[in-house]
C-alpha cells in the first residue's frame, strides 16, 4: 500500500510539475535550471535522517558527505539564481 | 504535539512554498521573490527535519553544512555569467551523488522490504548516472575534456551488455541484500553507464544533456524520497525532474531533432548541402554602418554566443542606449539555443543592463521583422540561416531560425567568411539586403558609438 500511497504522490507533483514549468518565460529558464539545483538539494533532509548516532560508522560517514554535497546545491543554487534574478530590471 | 505530525505538517508547508517560487518564476517582475519563497521552504524543511528523533550526530550535522554551505556560497558568488552551464552541471551531478549517498546508507539498515531495495537500486543508478554523466558533460562544457563525441565500434553493443549486466546484478541484489557484491556492482557499473552514456554526446549538444541531467538529479531525489518514505523528496524531486524534461524538449524542437538523435547519434558528422549558396558579399564601413542606424526607426539585435565570447554585450547595450535616445525602437532577438544554455543569453544580456522588456523570444518576433528597419546580427550564424525556411536539401531545413532576412537591412557583424558551427553555408551572407561589417564585433560596435558620442 505505502508504494501505491508514494506513486500517487509522484505522479500528481509531475502533472503539476509539468503545469507550473510550462509557464516560465524562455527569458528566464537558466534561473530556473539554477533554482531547480536548489530544489533538488532537497536531498539534505533525506541526509539528515538517513543515518543516526547508532548507525554503522561508515554510514554515519556517507550520511555527512550527503549532507555536505546536498548543502551545496541548496545554499549555492539559491544563492546563484538570486544573484541572476537581481540582474533583470524593467526600463526606467 | 506529536513531532512526527508536526515534521509532516511542516513539509506541507515547504511543498507549497515551492509551487509558489516555481509560479513566481512566471515573469521576471515576480521572479526573484518566488526564488526567495523556495529557499523560506527549503529552510523549513531543513529546520524542523533538525528536530526529528533520529538524527546524524551533531556533529556530523554541523560539518557537513559547514562544508556545503562554503562551497556553495563560494561558487555562487565567483562564478563568471558566461560560467553558468558548467556550474549547474556539476550541481546536477552534487544533487546526484547526494542521492547516490543517501541510497548506500539505507543498505546498512537490516531488514529491508523489497520494495525499499528497488528502491535503493534506483537512487544508486540514477544518482550514479547523474554524478558522472554530470562530470563528463561538466568537462566539455570547460573544455577540459574533449569536446567532440567519442564514438568507437560496438558502442551500442557494449552499452546494451551494461544495461544488462546493471540489471542482472540489480536482481541478484534484491534477492541477496546482504551481500555486498552486488550492492558494489550496481554502484560501479551505474557510475560507468554514466560516462559512456554523455561521452558518444558532442560539445554543441551539451545544453540538452545538461537540461536531461538536471531533471535526473530531480528523479535521484525521488528515488530516496521513496527509500526514506518521504513525501516531500518525492514532490520537490518531482517538480524537478519535471522541469528539466521539458527544458530538454525544448532544446530539441529549437534545434529540430529529437531527443534520441541527441543522444545516440553524436554531432559532427559533417553534412554538405546539396544547394551551394552563390552570390556576392557586400561588405560595409562601421562609418556607413553608423549613418543607416542613425536613420533607422527601429533596430532588432540578433545575438549569439559569439558576442559574449567577444564580451560585446556590454558596448551593444551602450550603442542600444544611443539609438533609443535617437527615437529608435531597440529589441533584441533571442533564439533559444542562443547561448551554452536554455535562457543563457538574456542572463548574459541582463548582467549588461539590458531591460528585460527588450528580450523578445523568437516567436514573438518573427512577426515583427518584415516591418523592422534594421536587423544586427552579431556573432551568430546558424539560427538565422534562411536556408532553414527555404531550403529542403539543407541540414538545417525545419529548424526554426529567427527571420532577419525579412528585415529592410541586415547587418552582419563576422570576423571573416566561414561558415557556422554545424558546417553549412548561410545565404544570409549574400543576401540582397544584407551588409557584412566584417572585423571585430566589440570594435565595430565601439566604433559606431563613438560616432554617436561624437
Amino acid at each position: 500500500m505505502e508504494a501505491i500511497y508514494l506513486s500517487f504522490i509522484l505522479m500528481l507533483s509531475i502533472f503539476l510539475g509539468f503545469e507550473l514549468i510550462s509557464k516560465v518565460p524562455a527569458t528566464l529558464h537558466t534561473p530556473l535550471m539554477s533554482g531547480s539545483n536548489a530544489i533538488s538539494g532537497i536531498t539534505v533532509v533525506g541526509a539528515l535522517t538517513a543515518a543516526t548516532a547508532g548507525s554503522d560508522q561508515m554510514a554515519i560517514y556517507l550520511g555527512t558527505a550527503a549532507v555536505a554535497l546536498a548543502t551545496i546545491n541548496v545554499v549555492g543554487g539559491y544563492m546563484v539564481t538570486d544573484r541572476m534574478l537581481a540582474m533583470f530590471k524593467k526600463k526606467d | 504535539m506529536n513531532t512526527e505530525l508536526l515534521i509532516n505538517l511542516s513539509y506541507i508547508v515547504s511543498a507549497i512554498l515551492f509551487v509558489f517560487g516555481l509560479k513566481m518564476l512566471g515573469s521576471p517582475a515576480t521572479a526573484r521573490r518566488g526564488n526567495l519563497f523556495s529557499s523560506i521552504g527549503m529552510l523549513i524543511a531543513i529546520v524542523v527535519t533538525l528536530t526529528s528523533k533520529g538524527l546524524l550526530p551533531w556533529e556530523n550535522v554541523i560539518i557537513g553544512f559547514i562544508i556545503g554551505s562554503t562551497i556553495g556560497a563560494f561558487a555562487a558568488r565567483k562564478v563568471e555569467m558566461t560560467g553558468m552551464p558548467e556550474m549547474v552541471a556539476l550541481f546536477n551531478g552534487f544533487g546526484g551523488a547526494a542521492s547516490l549517498l543517501v541510497g548506500m546508507v539505507a543498505t546498512y539498515t537490516t531488514g529491508n522490504s523489497t520494495f525499499v531495495n528497488i528502491t535503493i537500486i534506483l537512487s544508486i543508478l540514477i544518482g550514479g548516472v547523474t554524478l558522472t554523466g554530470s562530470i563528463i558533460a561538466w568537462g566539455k562544457l570547460s573544455e577540459r575534456l574533449p569536446t567532440k563525441a567519442i564514438m568507437f565500434s560496438g558502442q551500442q553493443i557494449f552499452n546494451g551488455a551494461l544495461v544488462l549486466a546493471i540489471l542482472a546484478s540489480a536482481v541478484m541484489f534484491c534477492q541477496e541484500p546482504t551481500n555486498p557484491q552486488w550492492l558494489y556492482a550496481v554502484l560501479g557499473l551505474s557510475l560507468l553507464f554514466g560516462v559512456m552514456a554523455v561521452i558518444p554526446i558532442g560539445g554543441a549538444d551539451m545544453p540538452v544533456v545538461i537540461a536531461l541531467l538536471n531533471s535526473y538529479s530531480g528523479l535521484a531525489a525521488c528515488a530516496a524520497g521513496f527509500v526514506l518514505d518521504n513525501n516531500l523528496l518525492i514532490v520537490a524531486g518531482a517538480l524537478v525532474g519535471a522541469s528539466g524534461i521539458i527544458l530538454t524538449n525544448i532544446m530539441c524542437k529549437a534545434m529540430n531533432r529529437s531527443l534520441s538523435n541527441v543522444l545516440f547519434s553524436g554531432f559532427g558528422a559533417v553534412t554538405t548541402s546539396s544547394t551551394k549558396v552563390e552570390g556576392e558579399v557586400k561588405p560595409i564601413s562601421a562609418d556607413d554602418a553608423y549613418l543607416i542606424m542613425e536613420a533607422a526607426q527601429s533596430v532588432v539585435f540578433v545575438p549569439g554566443y559569439g558576442m559574449a565570447v567577444a564580451q560585446a554585450q556590454h558596448v551593444v547595450r551602450e550603442l542600444a542606449d544611443h539609438l533609443e535616445d535617437n527615437g529608435c525602437d531597440v529589441k533584441f532577438a533571442i533564439h533559444p539555443v542562443a547561448g551554452r544554455m536554455p535562457g543563457h543569453m538574456n542572463v548574459l544580456l541582463a548582467e549588461a543592463s539590458v531591460p528585460y522588456d527588450q528580450l523578445v523570444e523568437m516567436d514573438d518576433i518573427n512577426p515583427q521583422l518584415p516591418n523592422t528597419d534594421l536587423a544586427v546580427v552579431i556573432g551568430a550564424n546558424d539560427v538565422v540561416n534562411p536556408a532553414a525556411n527555404k531550403d529542403k536539401g539543407s541540414p538545417l531545413y525545419g529548424m526554426p531560425v529567427i527571420n532577419v532576412d525579412e528585415a529592410r537591412t541586415v547587418f552582419v557583424l563576422k570576423r571573416s567568411m566561414g561558415s557556422g558551427f554545424s558546417g553549412v553555408d548561410n545565404p544570409l551572407f549574400v543576401g540582397d539586403n544584407t551588409r557584412m561589417l566584417f572585423g571585430d564585433a566589440k570594435e565595430s560596435i565601439s566604433h559606431i558609438v563613438g560616432e554617436f558620442k561624437g
